[in-house]
């Protein structure tokens, strides 16, 4: 198993199989998520900050009803929705603790993602704005730019996290567990309502990251996320 | 049919989402993907001390409008008649695999040692409302009953009947049963059970959703299993739509 990094032929070794076996496991988990939470957000469209919220009480938010080409299931079944909803989860939370132990332990957070503070300075950051404006996104090394690395760490520690940390503070029976959750964030409503916005955000990162792949080159970015083999510009394929 | 870019991408879209549709129907996907519901039941009940208890509010805290779910008067003419009688005539039966049966008046229900907690009710479909219930230890209940030792699980026989003309019932384990929040409540937020709230006597388990919490309690009922019992799976909703038995989540 060659180790990220190692050039051979024009191309480069950019993911390793644990990353790429977590980013389609992921991917299904996450698609199902979504789409199944569509339909739980069809049985009561509004949402609501605070302890409580209900018919009766003003919403912040209220969500178009969802049709059901975008649902699961297809027809409004809230009973089955729940069940796809809370299997898919157990796939998504413990593919995502999987990934991060890995992550941690082969060195993939250090190298690929962490950012530094000089990284992050304004003339850096409208450097990389004006590259990818110019439809550039690679780096000398082949590794990820700058705002690659910001929205990945984005979603790995903010939106993923809090996904799954706002999901249980909706179970009556682990508040029971972990009350702290519940004052974590100001109540099970506005709980309810960060998972719908970090939802909403997990489906404009996939937008984004999908137009992006077409952009840079779908056959060879797509690839290196099956064989890991990234091949290097001006060896196109 | 001409096998262009946009139809290839409409099928597969279709295809994708009438995929899942058919694997929900299919009954060997469908027990996989209850394995994620068995096992948020048996990890929340590892993971919860027998009598954790669920989050309780201050008066502040209270909705303003405790909206009404489910039904809203129970239909028929015996429960018109209790209502005209101020429910003086109803009786809060505990039998099944008791070693003494019970039938409770609801002034004999409110003179036994009360317990009065400002909790959250969360509905299945996902709103939430704080209100404060006052009502019976189901524990003493069942103390004054005596559970025989077979028996594992209480089933709550309702009044009233739903849309499907279908007699509301549910049930739980003896843990929730057993609980310190889990009473047989008649009061609201200091007033005396609305109908819509399920006069006179309505379920409280708070660390589950609210389906569980039964209104217009009839029949309490002691059993081994709940394979027996109507549709077999514990309860209306589980029955009818498939709804999850264990509600914690």
């Amino acid at each position: 198993m060659p180790s990220p990094g190692t050039e051979r032929d024009g191309r480069i070794f950019r993911h390793r199989l644990s990353t790429r076996l977590w980013h389609w496991i992921n991917a299904v988990a996450v698609i199902v998520l979504l789409m199944s939470g569509l339909t739980i957000s069809n049985a009561h469209p509004r949402l609501y900050w605070g302890h409580y919220g209900a018919n009766f009480d003003a919403a912040w938010l209220t969500l178009p009803r969802f049709p059901g080409w975008a649902t699961i299931p297809t027809g409004y079944n809230l009973a089955l929705a729940r069940e796809w909803h809370f299997a898919f989860a157990w796939v998504f939370a413990f593919g995502l603790l999987f990934f991060m132990l890995r992550a941690l332990m082969n060195g993939h957070f250090r190298r690929d993602i962490a950012l530094g503070v000089k990284d992050v300075a304004p003339s850096h950051l409208w450097q990389d704005v004006k590259r990818h404006l110019r439809l550039n996104f690679e780096t000398p090394g082949g590794g990820y730019n700058l705002l690659q690395k910001i929205t990945y760490s984005l979603v790995l520690f903010v939106l993923l996290p809090l996904l799954i940390l706002t999901g249980l503070t909706l179970s009556p029976g682990m508040n029971a567990v972990l009350p702290w959750l519940i004052d974590l964030f100001g109540g099970r409503q506005s709980a309810r309502s960060i998972h719908f916005i970090c939802a909403g955000g997990m489906a404009l990162f996939i937008a984004v990251h999908l137009v992006l792949v077409v952009l840079a080159g779908p056959i060879n970015e797509v690839r290196s996320m099956i064989t890991g083999w990234f091949r290097v510009k001006g060896e196109q394929s | 049919m001409i096998l262009t870019r946009r139809n290839l991408l409409l099928t597969a879209g279709a295809g994708l989402v009438t995929g899942c549709d058919t694997l929900g129907q299919n009954p060997t996907f469908r027990e996989v993907l209850k394995l994620g519901e068995k096992g948020n039941f048996a990890i929340q009940r590892s993971l919860q001390q027998r009598s954790a208890l669920a989050r309780e509010f201050d008066r502040t805290q209270i909705s303003p409008i405790f909206r009404v779910n489910g039904t809203h008067v129970p239909a028929g003419e015996a429960y018109a008649q209790h209502t005209a009688e101020k429910f003086v005539n109803w009786r809060l039966r505990v039998e099944g695999l008791v070693n003494r049966p019970l039938a409770v008046s609801p002034a004999q229900l409110q003179q036994m040692p009360k317990r009065t907690q400002i909790t959250r009710h969360d509905c299945v479909e996902g709103w939430s409302a704080i209100g404060e219930w006052t009502g019976a230890p189901l524990k003493l209940l069942l103390d004054a009953a005596g559970l025989k030792p077979q028996a594992r699980y209480l089933v709550f026989h309702c009044a009233d009947r739903m849309g499907t003309g279908e007699m509301y019932y549910e049930s739980i384990d003896l843990i929730d049963a057993l609980h310190p929040q889990t009473i047989l409540a008649w009061a609201l937020n200091g007033q005396a059970l609305s109908v819509g709230h399920g006069a006179p006597v309505r379920l409280r388990v708070e660390r589950q959703l609210g389906y569980k919490h039964a209104k217009y309690v009839e029949r309490i009922e002691a059993v081994a299993d709940l394979t027996t019992i109507r549709g077999g799976k514990g309860g209306y909703w589980e029955d009818g739509s498939g709804y999850q038995w264990y509600a914690g989540i």
